[in-house]
C-alpha cells in the first residue's frame, strides 16, 4: 500500500479494514491526528484526503490506497505556520488543543470550499468537530480572520 | 552528551530556600526545603539556581510543575517566574519536569477549611495557613480545585526572584562590584556604572552556588507579564500537531495495548474466552488483570479489535442494578444524621412553624461523565531497575505510587513523565490508566506498552460527577417576606472516594456535599443548610467544579423561585440578600448592566440570572433564550467574574468561556445512567456535547475589588446550569428542576 502524505510518500503493508487513523499514528508516526471517538462523531481525527476532509477513524487504508494525504503537520510547522495556524496563534485558541488539529483541518477545508464563510456555515461545517474545552467562539474568530488573511 | 547523575549535591540551595523556606518574606517558616529534584537530571553545561528555574546554553527553563489541561497555567506559571527574572517572553522555554514534593500544592489544602471566602477572620486566617502548613508537610504535587495560580502566585515570583539575585551576585563576584548596584534585563545582569554585561547562561554555574542577599517582590505597578495578557506558550505546538500529549508518546519498541474492564463497576470478572482474541493480527499477549483483560499488540486498532473479540462474564457491581434503586438510596440519606451542617443560621425550625406562607421544590442532577477529548492512556515502560510511566496526570506522584504498588516496587523506583493533557476536568488526578500501563508492561520487560482506552471503556470507566437530590423549603411572612430558607442535599461524597482513592482518606464534614449553597454571600435570618451522604457505590470523583456544579443550580433556581414567589426581581432580591457583601453586589450589578437587565431590549427573549461564589471567585451570568421553531436557542451568555488579582486577562476570559459551555453541556444534555449496574452512555453519540451551532455568543468584565487572589478554572460553571433554568422559566414559564433539560425541552 502506499500514501503520499504531507508530499512525502510512505509504503507499507497493512490490513485493508484499517482506519487510516491508525496507520498514520502507529504505523507511520503521525500523532499530529488525535483518537477521540472512533465513529466519526467528534472530529478530532479529520485529515484531507485528496483535498477534501475525511474523518480518518473511519476511513478503512484500502478505500483510500494511493491517495494524497494531509495532516495537521503538513499545514505548517512551528517555524512556518499557515495562514490559518496563524490565525489560530492570533486568537489563542486552543486551551487543551487536543481537538484542535481536527478543527483546523476542518476550517482549512471550509475555506478552501467556501473563502468566505457566513456564520451559518461555520456552523454546518464546523458543528462536526468537538471541544470539551469550549473552544467555539474563538475559533469562530479565528475562522473569519482565516478567511481575510487568505482573501487578502 | 551523557547525563550527569548529580556529583557534588550543592550545600545551599538558594532558590529551596527562597520559596519554600521564604526567610526573606516571613511568610512561611518551614525549617527543611525540599530538595530540587533538577539537580538528580542535570545534563552536561546545565545549572539549575532553583526547582523553578534551569539555566543552559539554550537559555533559561522554567519549570512549571502543574498539569496543562487547558487551563494556560504553564505559560501563566511561566509569566509569574519571568516577571521578576526578567527574561524576555519570547525566549521562555518552559516544562512540567519532573514530579517531585518540592513542587506541592499549599492552596489546595488551604482551600480545605472549613470557613466562607468572605471569611476573613483570624481563626478562618489561622486555619488556612495551618492548612498550607499540612499542604508541604504532605507534599503533594497536584492540579486540581483551581489552586494553581493562588499557590504559584507568590512562590513562583519568589524563584524568579531569588534567581535573578543570585545571578546578580555571580556576576558582582566577577566584576568585584556590589550586587545591588547591578541591574537585570533581557535575560542579561548589566552593570550601568560602565555598561558591561553578562548573559545568564554564561554566570550560572555560579549563580547556583551564590548566597545573595534577600529583596522583597516587585510592586505591581513595576509588573511587565503579571495582569497582562501573554500569548500561551503551548499555542504554537497545539495548533500545528507537535504538542505530546500521553497518547503521542513514541518510544523504541514500544508496544500498544487496550483493556476492557468490568462495565459493573468494581464488580468481579468470572471468567472470559479469549480465543478468538489470541488468532487475531498483531496480537502478542493477553493479559489477566483480574477485573479486566488487557491485550498487548503492535498497533492500537489492532489491540481494540481484540480486546473487543473476547467474551466475559461479568460479576455484579454492589450498588443497585438500577438508576431508579440509586435514586432510592438518596431519598433515604435524608433521613440519616446529617454530614455536614455548614450552614445554621438563626432558627429554622421555630420561623418555618411560625410562618403562614412557604414553597418548596426538589432538584435532581444525574451522574455525569468527564468526557475528556483525549481518552484515557499512560505509556509505561518496566525495567530490571524500576519503571518509567508517561502520561497526562494531574497528581503525577499518585500516579508513581500507586503504580510502583501495581509493580511491587519502591515508589522511589518509579518515574512519571507527565505530558499535556487532553482534557483534565478532574478525572486525571486519578491513576488508573498509569496503574494498567504498568500491569502490561511488567509482562514485557524491557518494552514500553501504550495503553489506550476506547471512548465506550472511557466512558463507562468514568469516576463519575455524582447524582444529587436537593430538597428546598422557603417561608413567608404575610408581607411574603423571606423569613427562612431550609436546604437538605443528598448525594454521594465525592471527597471521601475520591481522596480515599488516592491515598488520603479522609473523615469529618465533606463541604462539597452543599458547597454552592451553605457559603454563598447571603444574608438570611434562619437560614439552614444540611448535607447527607447517601454512599451509592459507584464510583464518584472530582468533576469540574464539584460540588457546586449542582448546589450553585439549586440554590440559584430557588432564589429564583422565591424571587417569583414574592413577585420581586431575582436581581434585586439577590443585591438586598447580599447587603454586606459589597464584591458580590458589585458582580451582580455589573452583570445587570451589561446585560440590560430589566430593559426592552431584551423582550421577546427569556431573561435568567445567576451568580455562585466559587473556588475563590464571585461569577454572576445572565443567560438569554428564545424559541426557535418550537426548540430553545440560547442566544448569549454575560459573565462578570471577580478573581481578585486577574493574572492574565485574555486566558481568564478563555477560562470563563470553557466552564461556561462545560457546565450548559450538562445542563442542556448531560447525563449518564446505570441499567444492569452498567452505564448506558458509551461514545459521544450518547453522551455528546454543545457544538458550535449551540454555542452562544459570550460576553465578558472583571472586576477585581477581591482580596485574596481566587481560581480560574471551575467558577464559570456553577452558575451557567441555573441561569440557563431560570432563562428558560422566564421565557415559558416552565420551571425545571431535573437536569438535563433536554428531558423536558428540545434544544437548537
Amino acid at each position: 500500500m502506499k500514501l503520499t502524505i504531507n508530499g512525502k510518500v510512505h509504503e507499507f503493508e497493512v490490513e485493508a479494514e484499517m482506519p487510516l487513523l491508525w496507520v498514520l499514528r502507529d504505523e507511520l508516526g503521525y500523532t499530529g491526528t488525535k483518537f477521540g471517538c472512533g465513529i466519526a462523531q467528534c472530529g478530532a481525527c479529520t485529515v484531507h484526503v485528496d483535498g477534501l476532509p475525511a474523518r480518518s477513524c473511519s476511513t478503512a487504508i484500502g478505500d483510500v490506497d494511493g491517495s494524497e494525504i494531509t495532516t495537521i503537520e503538513g499545514l505548517g510547522t512551528p517555524d512556518k505556520l499557515a495562514p490559518i495556524q496563524e490565525a489560530w496563534v492570533e486568537h489563542q485558541v486552543a486551551q487543551c488543543g487536543y481537538c484542535q488539529s481536527g478543527q483546523i483541518m476542518s476550517a482549512a477545508a471550509l475555506l478552501d470550499s467556501i473563502p468566505s464563510p457566513t456564520d451559518e456555515e461555520i456552523d454546518a461545517v464546523m458543528s462536526g468537530n468537538l471541544c470539551r474545552c469550549g473552544t467555539y467562539p474563538r475559533i469562530r474568530a479565528a475562522i473569519k480572520t482565516a478567511a481575510a488573511k487568505m482573501e487578502g | 552528551m551523557g547525563k550527569i547523575k548529580t556529583i557534588a549535591r550543592r550545600s545551599f540551595l538558594i532558590g529551596s530556600v527562597a520559596v519554600a523556606g521564604g526567610a526573606a518574606f516571613g511568610v512561611y517558616t518551614y525549617k527543611k526545603p525540599y530538595a530540587n529534584p533538577l539537580e538528580d537530571e542535570l545534563y552536561a553545561g546545565e545549572s539549575t539556581l532553583n526547582p523553578f528555574v534551569l539555566i543552559n546554553k539554550e537559555g533559561v527553563t522554567i519549570i512549571t510543575p502543574r498539569a496543562e489541561m487547558g487551563q494556560g497555567i504553564q505559560s501563566t506559571l511561566a509569566a509569574m517566574v519571568a516577571e521578576e527574572l526578567d527574561v524576555a517572553w519570547e525566549t521562555v522555554q518552559f516544562k512540567h519536569g519532573p514530579a517531585a514534593s518540592a513542587y506541592y500544592n499549599n492552596a489546595m489544602f488551604a482551600a480545605g477549611v472549613p470557613f466562607n471566602e468572605f471569611d476573613d477572620s483570624f481563626v478562618a486566617e489561622t486555619m488556612r495557613s495551618g492548612m498550607k502548613k499540612l499542604g508541604k508537610i504532605l507534599a503533594v504535587q497536584m492540579t486540581g480545585g483551581s489552586t494553581a495560580t493562588i499557590d504559584g502566585f507568590d512562590k513562583m515570583r519568589m524563584a524568579g526572584c531569588s534567581a535573578r539575585e543570585a545571578l546578580k551576585t555571580a556576576a558582582a563576584d566577577r566584576w568585584n562590584v556590589d550586587a545591588s548596584s547591578l541591574e537585570t534585563e533581557n535575560g542579561k545582569v548589566i552593570n550601568p556604572a560602565n555598561g558591561e554585561s553578562l548573559d545568564y547562561r554564561e554566570i550560572a554555574a555560579e549563580a547556583a552556588d551564590a548566597r545573595p542577599a534577600t529583596v522583597p517582590l516587585r510592586e505591581a505597578s513595576e509588573w511587565k507579564y503579571v495582569g497582562k495578557s501573554m500569548p500561551r506558550l503551548d499555542m504554537t505546538a497545539k495548533v500545528t500537531g507537535t504538542a505530546e500529549f500521553g497518547i503521542d508518546v513514541r518510544l523504541k519498541d514500544m508496544l500498544y495495548a487496550s483493556v476492557i474492564s468490568n462495565p459493573k463497576l468494581k464488580g468481579k470478572m468470572n471468567s472470559f474466552d479469549a480465543s478468538e482474541a489470541e488468532k487475531m493480527p498483531g496480537v502478542i499477549k493477553i493479559v489477566d488483570l483480574g477485573d479486566g483483560v488487557g491485550v498487548i499488540a503492535d498497533n492500537t486498532w489492532r489491540a481494540f479489535n481484540a480486546v473487543n473479540a473476547i467474551e466475559f462474564d461479568w460479576g455484579d457491581a454492589p450498588y443497585p442494578d438500577t438508576q431508579a434503586g440509586m435514586w432510592d438510596v438518596l431519598e433515604k440519606g435524608l433521613s440519616l444524621d446529617p454530614l455536614n451542617t455548614l450552614r445554621d443560621d438563626g432558627d429554622v425550625v421555630k420561623a418555618s412553624a411560625d410562618a403562614p406562607d412557604g414553597i418548596s421544590a426538589e432538584y435532581r442532577v444525574p451522574y455525569l461523565a468527564h468526557s475528556c477529548m483525549e481518552p484515557m492512556n499512560a505509556t509505561a515502560l518496566v525495567t530490571n531497575n524500576g519503571a518509567e510511566i508517561w502520561t497526562g496526570t494531574q497528581a503525577p506522584q499518585v500516579a508513581e505510587q500507586f503504580a510502583a504498588e501495581a509493580l511491587g516496587l519502591d515508589t522511589e523506583q518509579v518515574k512519571c513523565h507527565t505530558t499535556f493533557l487532553g482534557g483534565g476536568f478532574g478525572r486525571r488526578v486519578e491513576y488508573d490508566a498509569a496503574v494498567l500501563a504498568a500491569k502490561l508492561a511488567k509482562e514485557v520487560p524491557g518494552k514500553p506498552v501504550k495503553m489506550t482506552w476506547t471512548r465506550e471503556e472511557d466512558t463507562a470507566h468514568d469516576f463519575y460527577r455524582p447524582i444529587a437530590l436537593g430538597r428546598f423549603n422557603a417561608f413567608f411572612d404575610n408581607a411574603k417576606n423571606l423569613r427562612a430558607f431550609d436546604a437538605k442535599i443528598s448525594s454521594p461524597s465525592p471527597t471521601y472516594d475520591a481522596m480515599g482513592r488516592l491515598g488520603f482518606p479522609v473523615g469529618g464534614p465533606d463541604a462539597q456535599l452543599t458547597e454552592g449553597i451553605h457559603n454563598q454571600p447571603i444574608d438570611i435570618e434562619n437560614y439552614r443548610v444540611y448535607g447527607y451522604n447517601a454512599e451509592v457505590g459507584v464510583p464518584v470523583g472530582f468533576w469540574r467544579s464539584v460540588g457546586n456544579s449542582f448546589g450553585g443550580f439549586f440554590h440559584e433556581s430557588f432564589l429564583d423561585e422565591i424571587a417569583n414567589h414574592r413577585g420581586v426581581d431575582p436581581v434585586q432580591m439577590r443585591l438586598e440578600l447580599m447587603a454586606n457583601y459589597p464584591v458580590a453586589r458589585n458582580v451582580v450589578e455589573k452583570a445587570a448592566e451589561i446585560s440590560n437587565w430589566g430593559s426592552k431590549a431584551n423582550a421577546g427573549s427569556g431573561m435568567g440570572f445567576a451568580h455562585t461564589l466559587s473556588f475563590g471567585t464571585y461569577c454572576a451570568q445572565v443567560v438569554k433564550v428564545s424559541q426557535v421553531k418550537g426548540k430553545i436557542s440560547i442566544d448569549k451568555v454575560w459573565c462578570v467574574a471577580d478573581p481578585g488579582l486577574v493574572v492574565d486577562p485574555k486566558n481568564f476570559e478563555a477560562q470563563m468561556m470553557s466552564g461556561i459551555i462545560y457546565g450548559l453541556t450538562s445542563a442542556i444534555m448531560g447525563e449518564i445512567t446505570f441499567e444492569d449496574g452498567e452505564a448506558e452512555q458509551s461514545n459521544f453519540h450518547y453522551y455528546d456535547a454543545m457544538r458550535m451551532h449551540q454555542c452562544p455568543e459570550m460576553e465578558f468584565a472583571t472586576l477585581s475589588n477581591k482580596t485574596h487572589i481566587g481560581g480560574a478554572g471551575e467558577p464559570g460553571t456553577p452558575p451557567s446550569v441555573p441561569a440557563l433554568a431560570n432563562a428558560i422559566f422566564n421565557l415559558t414559564g416552565e420551571r425545571y428542576r431535573e437536569l438535563p433539560l433536554n428531558k423536558h425541552i428540545d434544544f437548537v
